[in-house]
């Protein structure tokens, strides 16, 4: 035993250091790719010392006169901003909850699909709108939505409305609006991983099912949505972050001034203000409260996921 | 007893048949309204300008005309931004498979010393970010703004696409790695000639993920370059068209007063531009699909 326990530490050593050796090349591309991280993605995370600064581009982040929370005071008094904060949420919570619906029924409705070659057309056809760009797509939503477009034609041809409205100057119809472009785009994208969820599950299931007499309801009801009920949950916690950054594109290239007060989002304000008035403190403060809000969402469903003992993401 | 169960069973195919009816309907419904909106975009791009401005044009174009196709392609700012935004998509698209893949290859090294806090590093990333002003005054710090390569270089490494590429690598059997490493191997020859090649379907992804992500960007074009017209992209250029258009639309009534001459109008010049920066990519979606489906599965389950 003593003669055997010395040799160990040493053998163990020595396949350290041969394996550091061994490993050279890999070692060496790791630290490229941490140097191009830190510059990237972790330097501009000190960039948030603006936003307790009054940042000018003279004096940088170390020269310029710290102000402490007097944006964040500016940013909660401002009307304009709590207004802002309402549209974000707001066009936030709806698009997610209506794409996920819509991308789920999809998928269901599609997974029950029998004949194959139908089941690819469909799909083939529905990832299509994802590729768009969103200036295609808000082209598309402009023109579609426009007094002489193709829904007012046939709203009234099916004698719901008598006259065209003009969608676009009423302040009613843009949360809408945003929501249906983005069901538009995503539902066949984001069905993807549905359908593949439900294709995992185990055909036995629904055999059993089938011979204690259900029928399609009850199978969808008792089998597929409990099968796809962990892959809903990671994605609502993934994407629930997102709740505060949703939209950007859509709500800057369908906005127009008579919107304004129900289609600025964070991010344009942030734009107009911090980037287009060079007010470049107000603009990460207003950056700041958006991560926070987002980091804050995440770790809060993550939470709420473990408590209900349902998968979670970290 | 049994005649209780044939007629449940027989009930029960008559709500299957409707059901099914229902369904092909409502599917069929579904891409038509998936379609449509683009068709009708095709139909008024061949249209001619002035009887396009009627509106009534549905999947066909009324009167025949390729006068919208001739004026974007001789649109100045939109050729220079096609120049722009094909030399980012082949360079940018190369790099940053590249990039991707290298780091998932490292981090996918099961002996590899720092595997975890490799990946751990660059999961971060995923969910805190600097935001737009940081990141702007970075790149103007680096000397990035008000050029090409700040399309390229600030978005190379993207953890998502490594999450995926890693994912795909550490399901590949170890065997391989052993055998060529018995034979001599280093790394590198692993990664070139054994893993990539057994890559193929999980490149095709990230690629065309990439890819797609460079052709519609505009973003980056109007933060960073908006100095410099001749580093325009095909989508700002199409933006900034859009919005002239509106502008106009909003401050004179008729839309089609400011080239009546030339019988274009910005309806159909606006459906033809759309059409043509489309087009590239709509031809290219449906060969990838196999790739994209298994390559967003396996990335999106797994994380």
């Amino acid at each position: 035993m003593s003669l055997m326990n010395p040799s160990a530490p040493a053998l163990k050593e020595k396949t350290t250091k041969a394996e550091i050796k061994r490993q050279s090349v890999l070692l060496i591309i790791a630290a490229l790719y941490v140097v191009y991280g830190i510059i990237f993605y972790y330097l501009p995370l000190v960039g948030w010392l603006m936003a307790f600064q009054t940042y000018t581009l003279k004096g940088g982040i170390f020269g310029s006169e710290w102000v402490g929370l007097k944006w964040f005071k500016f940013l909660f008094t401002d009307d304009t901003f709590v207004r802002i904060i309402r549209n974000t949420l707001a066009m936030g919570v709806i698009n997610l909850v209506a794409t996920t619906v819509t991308a789920i029924g999809f998928a269901i409705l599609l997974s029950e699909v029998k004949n194959i070659w139908g089941k690819k057309l469909v799909q083939t056809i529905s990832y299509l709108p994802h590729f768009l760009s969103w200036i295609v797509v808000t082209s598309i939503v402009h023109e579609a939505f426009s007094t002489e477009g193709m829904i007012n034609e046939l709203l009234v041809n099916l004698h719901i409305l008598k006259t065209p409205i003009s969608f676009f100057s009423h302040t009613q119809y843009f949360w809408p609006i945003v929501a249906i472009s983005n069901v538009w785009k995503e539902t066949g994208w984001n069905a993807i991983i549905y359908l593949a969820t439900i294709t995992s599950i185990d055909p036995s299931l629904y055999e059993a099912a089938a011979m204690d007499g259900a029928g399609r309801w009850q199978k969808i009801k008792h089998i597929t949505f409990p099968g796809l009920r962990s892959t809903i949950i990671i994605l609502l916690i993934m994407n629930i972050g997102n709740v505060i950054n949703a939209g950007f594109e859509v709500q800057y290239l369908l906005g127009n001034g008579l919107l304004q007060s129900v289609s600025q989002t964070i991010d344009i304000y942030v734009l107009k203000y911090g980037v287009g008035k060079m007010n470049y403190s107000l603009g990460t403060a207003a950056g700041v409260f958006k991560t926070f809000v987002s980091m804050t969402l995440i770790f809060l469903f993550n939470f709420i996921a473990k408590k209900t003992g349902d998968e979670r993401l970290f | 007893m049994n005649g209780k169960n044939e007629k449940k069973k027989s009930m029960m195919s008559g709500w299957d048949w409707a059901f099914v009816i229902c369904n092909t309907t409502f599917l069929v419904l579904f891409c038509v309204v998936t379609l449509y909106p683009i068709l009708n975009t095709l139909a008024v791009s061949f249209n001619d300008g002035l009887d396009a401005v009627k509106g009534g044009i549905h999947l066909i174009p009324r009167k025949f005309s390729l006068r919208a196709y001739d004026a974007v392609i001789h649109k100045q700012g939109l050729q220079q931004g096609a120049i722009v935004t094909v030399a980012r998509t082949v360079i940018g698209t190369l790099l940053a498979l590249v990039a991707n893949a290298l780091l998932a290859f490292v981090v996918s090294r099961r002996r590899f010393l720092f595997r975890s806090s490799l990946s751990f590093f660059w999961v971060v990333t995923m969910y805190a970010s600097g935001g737009m002003i940081p990141g702007l005054i970075l790149m103007k710090n680096l000397h990035l703004t008000n050029t090409f390569l700040v399309y390229i270089i600030p978005g190379l490494v993207s953890a998502f696409n490594v999450l995926v590429l890693r994912t795909y690598m550490e399901s590949l059997p170890d065997s391989y790695e052993e055998s060529a490493q018995l034979d001599g191997a280093g790394y590198m020859r692993i990664f070139v000639s054994i893993i990539s090649p057994l890559c193929k379907p999980v490149y095709a992804t990230v690629a065309l993920f990439v890819a797609v992500g460079h052709w519609n960007s505009w973003f980056d074009a109007m933060l960073y370059n908006r100095n410099r017209t001749e580093l325009t992209t095909l989508q700002y250029e199409l933006q900034k068209y859009l919005n002239s258009v509106m502008q106009t639309q909003g401050n004179t009534s008729s839309s089609g007063k400011t080239s009546s001459s030339s019988q274009v109008t910005p309806v159909t010049v606006r459906a033809a531009a759309s059409i043509v920066t489309m087009l590239p990519i709509i031809m290219l979606y449906p060969f990838l699909q196999r790739y994209f489906v298994t390559g967003l599965t396996i990335g999106g389950v797994k994380e």
